[in-house]
């Protein structure tokens, strides 16, 4: 019951996100958000959108992986 | 999807994986890690990541399945007001098959109750508009993810004046009972992977007084499998250094204060009190009571019903499970008595429910 998924907002109306992902519509609350933009990414639970997706944040946890596969693959 | 297929690329699971590996080759014993929230649980098994880590790690699974939690008690009365005929109860869809001490939601539902799976506490709002000779009751389960979903429903039924709008509140919070189970000397646990979700309302900073005063490490990590695996990692890293940190693996989401308007929304209504979790019993201040300025939604406050004495199941083990004692297949009554279809204890209901998990996935 605690799925929260990442969707992008494609429309604002009245405080409420128009959200989509794989083709699937969702309405989403933006009670507990502020400065939220249509095309940002945000987590949305239960039919509110709890939090954004740091685009940045991502790419950046993303990097360490990659360093681990890498680091890996070094000659000892 | 964008940010989930990212995180599951196998080439850099591969990394992961090696790199935990190297880093416990010489650990002469087994640490015990244990992921307090259901829907880690589930990605844990749907992934098959036990099978994966070197045998010098021990995952077990923690009380952070919602529904898994909730005292037979607050079923009953659920079933209780189901019987009443203006009720209709709205209610997330795995409540519905949870064993009161008789009877369960669906059972009622069979019988000719009128109860609504919704996917929002907003949707059961919705309802109550839509049926203004009812009582519309929602059932309000879920840890700090959920709470503020459910505080919000109050204030919109609040600020459209509806009268007949009302929730069953049971919802729970986080970081105290892993406090308790911290201080439980049958139990070691010797790190934290911390719930993703809950921490995005929270913040990662809400785990530091576990770290600082019962000294175990703390990661917060998404539920991808690559988020799981470097928190595993980051994790193991700790206890061999002997420290213990809170570290963030979730920085795309989590932020260490966490999100102040949803907590915000979360303090107007409810504030913290004393509760009962199912099979581990009464943790102080861990529960969630709806405040008196917003005791005319509280169905508890305005809406008597006669319920039946409580009654556990005979011979279900959910609370050595939900403190990660024993695992599924240690239950004698799994997949004989209890199956997802007929389940004698919550643990086997929800699918983040550690016995329902173990039947659909299990290999361990
Ligand atoms: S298998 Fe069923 S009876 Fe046994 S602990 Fe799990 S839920 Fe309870």
């Amino acid at each position: 019951m605690c799925l929260a998924v990442p969707m992008k907002v494609t429309e604002i109306v009245d405080g409420t996100a128009v959200c989509e992902v794989d083709g699937v519509r969702r309405a989403g609350s933006l009670m507990m958000l502020d400065d939220v933009s249509v095309g940002d990414y945000v987590l949305l639970h239960a039919g509110f959108a709890i939090e954004k997706i740091d685009p940045e944040e991502a790419q950046k946890t993303l990097e360490v992986f990659r360093e681990v596969l890498d680091a890996g693959l070094l000659p000892e | 999807m964008k940010y989930a297929s990212e995180f599951r690329d196998p080439q850099l699971a591969k990394g992961l994986l090696a790199a935990i590996e190297q880093a416990v080759a010489d650990y002469p014993g087994r640490m015990t890690l244990m992921e307090v929230c259901g829907t880690h649980t589930m990605s844990i098994y749907q992934h098959g990541i036990r099978a994966l880590l070197p045998k010098q790690i021990r995952l077990i699974s923690g009380p952070g399945c919602p529904v898994c939690v909730t005292p037979i008690g607050y079923v009953d009365r659920a079933v209780a007001y189901a019987r009443q005929p203006d009720v209709i109860i709205a209610t997330f869809g795995d409540m519905l098959r949870v064993p009161g001490s008789t009877s369960s939601l669906l059972h009622e539902q069979a019988l000719g109750a009128q109860i609504k799976i919704v996917y929002s506490p907003l949707d059961a709002v919705a309802l109550a508009e839509k049926h203004p000779q009812k009582k519309v009751i929602f059932l309000g389960v879920g840890f700090e993810t959920t709470a503020p979903t459910i505080a919000g429903s109050i204030v919109t039924a609040k600020q459209r004046g509806l009268k007949h709008y009302f929730v069953l509140a049971a919802n729970k919070t986080m970081p105290t009972p892993m406090a308790a189970l911290t201080a439980d000397p049958e139990l070691k646990v010797d790190g934290y992977i911390c719930p993703a979700h809950v921490s995005a309302v929270i913040g990662a900073d809400a785990y530091r007084p576990l770290t600082e005063q019962f000294k175990v490490p703390c990661v917060v990590t998404g539920f991808e499998p690559l988020d799981m695996l470097r928190g595993i990692q980051l994790l193991a890293q700790q206890v061999l250094s002997g420290r213990a940190e809170v570290e963030n693996e979730y920085q795309r989401i989590v932020k260490p204060q966490g999100n102040a308007k949803a907590q915000a929304l979360l303090t107007k209504v409810f504030e913290p009190c004393d509760t009962d979790w199912r099979g581990i019993g009464a943790i102080p201040g861990s529960g969630l009571k709806i405040r008196a300025d917003y005791a005319a939604f509280d169905a508890e406050v305005q809406l008597p019903a006669t319920v039946e004495e409580p009654k556990e199941h005979q011979g279900c083990l959910c609370g050595e499970i939900l403190k990660g004692k024993i695992t599924p297949k240690e239950c004698p009554l799994f997949r004989k008595a209890c199956t997802p279809e007929n389940p004698v204890g919550a643990c086997m209901v929800s699918s983040e429910g550690t016995c329902a998990a173990e039947y659909k996935y299990g290999t361990d």
